[in-house]
């Protein structure tokens, strides 16, 4: 049977619409400050993927001729280190370089386990409600009114210094944020008409729950992990800063400004440039976290 | 019209968009609105008829632009008015009530402070001075709109307002300022039937009382044969038939008006399928050189495509077409030889 | 009018209450949405649900679509109870009965292709292999009007009456033998409108559907529907054939629709009668019945006692003083 709208009637395409990437690049280069964040991670990307290349030196190799050197541009300071040396002779540049790595190891890792538990919780809660909800939000609510630092610190504690640990401790304190909200979006999502039409189409639980409400919910916590990204290099850095992170000679950069606080009057760069390190790499996760909140939310809201 | 006509625009054009890329959301809209008169302004989706409605209040902001031969409100000239004055200008000389009222009412404050809100910016000197005045108006105007027990509506909040009361509300906070015109863009829309004809019948009974003007917009050709005066029909930001009720629905002049009544249920109780129009109507970057309508247009020839037709006077009413239609619903001026002429071709 | 077989959907006395947590300290009370409704719908046919906000028109579309259990009463689909079946049951009789929504913007899962949403239902039931399935739905979005360049397109990029055609194909995908549609044209412009109603009509004689036709605009009710139930407050207030409803309306309320409903042949809106007073709020429990309140003809007998359902000529009625006038 011949369509009852003639062909006509509907209306031509005179260009193929956009693909989703090129719609959402073009949403996201509006905001400068998130292209100049998105060149910074990926410069730090490069760093970290080619430490063993970029770096001009070993990180843990020692040059007891040349410790507390200055930088190149202080008297005394030579192109071999351009930014000096620590107390025992390690270049810092070399160190920054590849703890470049280990700060995107962390981020990505306690990130990724947080989003991933924080989700399916946030999901399970959202979706069932009731008892359940009541039972995942409160013990959240618990971890949330404990400072986050103290969590961690009592995380490591229990399970001994070291960096993978400091990696689940991170994850644990970041662990509610993720779990509110998905909770929050599913909630939101679920009485949606769609998922009322994939539940008349015959959908069960666990395709309601994954394949159909996830995704929708996905806006928001893609910019929480990004944000989240930087608040785990913090914490790493924190908790190194405090002896139960990274366990020297690991060169973390948290780690190295404590070693190094002794020194901030008589060799201040020592200090300096783990401190720069860190400050750069979290303003740029934040400028790229908070383009993608302005890129994806009004998207998403038509 | 012996007097001047209390609105009266000509070459209306309001633009959006960059000044390389405009995209004219209403390009060539004229009509007049008399005092005491209702005016229904009729269109679809994209037709302009709110961008016209905000345009006459001096409510459509940057990056719109509004540029017009005449837009003239009880004689004065708004495009030449300053900022303050145009303010003076809507609440006072213009009011205006949205689709949804439970968006326009702010949901932190009580229905008896943004009316005594309202009052303290737009009533006359006796209430903008006295808080007693004000109270003692609020009620008047809740009873006027036929609020039951209005003294415990003034310290309800918006949330706890069925969507009838809702509305009532809002229509009595637009009277407030005793405007001369008051503008209804889809007042019913999200209002139930009953209740719908209620408001529909307060706005009749409010405009006789107090001699006001209203503009009724609305996509609902049946609401607006039942309550306005006037119909000014819109198709993709121009006008293009304006005319008497119920003139205007029973020997529409253009064909357009005549495809919308033809696609109701009303007009179509004899066939089991109803008239449709086909295509859709043009967007920004497609809009046709000559008229807009011709490439959905039953009747359209060459010279529809091809030329532009102004806005003309038929008869009592107006329209923007090279055929216009007589009263049998057939297009006029030697259509049938000009078709056939230019099948020949 | 006489029935062959067994009607495709028979409900009876259908009920379904909710309770609502008035706050903390509180406690609870019901929300009685649906009250012993009853009706039948044949295959083929198309039934309207009229009625305003709160009358429970679309929690009757949640029961019908299974989406909830009703707390009492009978709901046959194809002679099964469903009230009282089985989930196993009860999923074996889903693709039997799909809906269409009353939002295009809101009924489409707006992180899926048209390809993608035609092909969900087949993919959950596991009908036909990767390849048959886009045949199938390439074969739908043919037959409700899309191109086939719009398979790979996301719903956004649509306008509200093509998306419209895309739920309807969505619901069409498993062969239902009935589709609840609720609303589906009220969000529409008045020329799309026409549209979608003719491909309403033109499938349903295609493929000889039974819709439940959920609306509030009883034009469009006068034009497609073969019987017609008014609603108010959860009761079943008067129902019929169209004619009949149309011609002599016996209800109060329904006199008070079709005066309220603005038309283009009646006399001026100041002229016409309008009704007094607003939808009643779900939570409010009235004696007797509950549209007594505004109605023009109430008597004593109204505010004590609910009005039964009597047949009266072809239409049954749920008032005391149905059977006053000729």
């Amino acid at each position: 049977m011949a369509s009852s709208i003639p062909a006509s009637a509907t209306p031509e395409a005179t260009f193929a619409p956009p693909s989703r990437l090129r719609e959402f690049w073009r949403a996201y280069a509006q905001n400068r400050g998130a292209v100049v964040g998105l060149m910074l991670v990926g410069l730090l990307l490069v760093l970290a993927l080619g430490a063993d290349v970029i770096a001009p030196h070993p990180p843990n190799e020692q040059y007891r001729e040349f410790t507390l050197a200055p930088p190149v541009w202080h008297d005394g300071g030579s192109a071999r280190f351009l930014l000096g040396t620590d107390p025992v002779g390690r270049d810092i540049v070399s160190r920054l370089i590849h703890g470049t790595r280990l700060s995107l190891a962390i981020g990505t890792i306690s990130v990724a386990i947080s989003l991933t538990l924080g989700a399916i919780l946030g999901l399970i809660a959202g979706y069932f409600r009731g008892a359940i909800d009541t039972a995942i939000m409160r013990l959240m609510d618990v971890m949330l009114s404990l400072p986050s630092l103290l969590l961690a610190i009592a995380v490591v504690a229990i399970l001994g210094p070291g960096l993978i640990n400091a990696m689940y401790a991170i994850a644990i304190v970041l662990l509610p944020h993720y779990v509110r909200l998905a909770r929050a979006a599913v909630i939101a999502e679920a009485g949606r008409e769609y998922v009322t039409s994939s539940r008349i189409a015959g959908a069960g639980t666990l395709r309601l729950m994954f394949s159909t409400i996830l995704p929708n919910c996905a806006a928001p916590l893609i910019v929480q992990a990004t944000l989240g990204f930087s608040n785990a290099i913090l914490d790493a850095a924190a908790l190194g800063f405090l002896g139960l992170g990274a366990q020297p000679p690991t060169p973390e950069w948290g780690s190295m400004l404590a070693s190094a606080l002794e020194f901030i009057q008589r060799a201040p760069w020592v200090v300096t440039f783990p401190g720069l390190a860190i400050l750069v790499t979290v303003l740029a996760f934040n400028l790229v976290g908070d383009g993608l909140r302005d890129a994806l939310d009004p998207k998403l809201r038509s | 019209m012996t007097s001047a006509p209390l609105v009266d625009i000509r070459g209306l054009r309001v633009e959006f968009g960059s000044a390389a890329h405009p995209f004219p959301a209403v390009d060539g809209v004229d009509f007049a609105i008399d005092a005491g008169e209702i005016v229904g302004l009729v269109g679809e989706s994209g037709s302009g008829k709110s961008v016209t409605a905000l345009a006459l209040m001096g409510l459509v902001d940057f990056p719109g632009r509004v540029y017009a031969e005449r837009l003239a409100f009880g004689g004065r000239d708004i495009l030449a008015m300053d900022a303050g004055e145009r303010r003076a200008l809507a609440g006072r000389g213009i009011a205006m009530i949205f689709q949804d009222p439970l968006a326009s009412l702010d949901p932190c404050y009580t229905v008896g402070y943004q009316l005594d809100e309202t009052m303290r910016l737009h009533g006359n000197a006796e209430e903008r001075a006295s808080a007693a005045v004000r109270r003692a108006r609020a009620l008047a105007l809740l009873r006027e709109v036929e609020i039951p027990d209005p003294a415990a509506r003034l310290r309800a909040f918006p949330h706890q307002l069925s969507g009838g009361m809702a509305q009532r509300v809002m229509i009595a906070s637009a009277i407030a300022g005793r405007p001369q015109l008051l503008i209804a863009d889809e007042p019913t829309t999200a209002l139930d039937v009953t209740v719908q004809a209620q408001v529909l019948e307060l706005l009749a009974r409010l405009r006789a009382e107090h001699a006001m003007a209203l503009l009724l917009i609305t996509h609902d050709l049946a609401v607006v044969s039942e309550s306005a005066d006037r119909v000014v029909v819109m198709y993709a930001g121009q006008v293009m038939e304006t005319g008497a009720v119920p003139a205007i629905f029973e020997t529409p002049l253009h064909p357009y008006t005549q495809a919308l009544l033809d696609a109701l249920p009303e007009h179509n109780l004899d066939r089991a399928r109803l008239a449709t129009i086909p295509g859709v109507v043009p967007g920004a970057y497609d809009r046709p050189a000559g008229c807009l309508l011709a490439p959905r247009c039953r009747y359209a020839v060459e010279r529809c495509r091809a030329q532009h037709p102004p806005l003309e006077s038929v008869g009592r009413g107006s329209a923007r077409c090279h055929f216009p239609l007589d009263r049998q619903g057939r297009p006029t001026r030697d259509w049938k030889v000009v078709r056939a002429g230019a099948s020949a071709a | 009018m006489s029935v062959q077989a067994a009607a495709l959907l028979e409900a009876q006395d259908l009920t379904r209450h909710y309770r609502v947590s008035r706050g903390y300290l509180r406690g609870h009370s019901t929300v009685r949405a649906l009250d012993g409704v009853s009706f039948s719908l044949e295959q083929g046919r198309t039934f309207a649900v009229v009625g305003e906000s709160g009358c429970g028109k679309s929690t009757l579309a949640r029961q019908v679509t299974m989406v909830e259990t009703p707390t009492s009463g009978t709901l046959r689909i194809d002679g099964i109870d469903v009230v009282h079946a089985s989930t196993d049951v009860r999923r074996r009789l889903r693709p039997q009965v799909q809906m269409v929504f009353q939002s295009p913007y809101a009924s489409l899962n707006p992180r899926r292709t048209v390809g993608a949403l035609l092909e969900e239902p087949l993919v959950i039931h596991r009908r036909g292999s990767p390849a048959e399935r886009r045949t199938a739905a390439h074969a739908m979005m043919a037959k409700v009007g899309l191109r086939p360049e719009h398979y790979r397109r996301y719903p956004h990029m649509f306008s509200g009456g093509q998306r419209q055609r895309i739920a309807v194909a969505r619901a069409l995908m498993l062969g239902p033998r009935l589709v609840v549609a609720d609303e589906p044209i009220s969000a529409l412009d008045v020329s799309i409108q026409a549209q979608v109603l003719n491909l309403l009509l033109d499938l349903q004689a295609e493929l000889h559907i039974a819709y439940l036709f959920i609306a509030h605009n009883l034009q469009v009710v006068r034009h497609i529907a073969d019987s017609v139930m008014v609603m108010y407050a959860g009761h079943a207030v008067e129902q019929g054939p169209k004619d009949a409803i149309f011609a002599d309306p016996r209800h109060p309320y329904t006199r008070a629709l079709l005066a309220s409903t603005p038309s283009l042949r009646g006399p001026p809106r100041t002229q016409r009668a309008s009704p007094a007073g607003e939808p009643p709020s779900p939570l409010a429990h009235a004696t007797g019945c509950a549209f007594r309140a505004r109605c023009p003809r109430a008597i004593e007998r109204c505010a004590v006692e609910a009005p039964a359902v009597t047949a009266i000529g072809r239409v049954r009625v749920a008032c005391h003083r149905a059977g006053e006038d000729a």
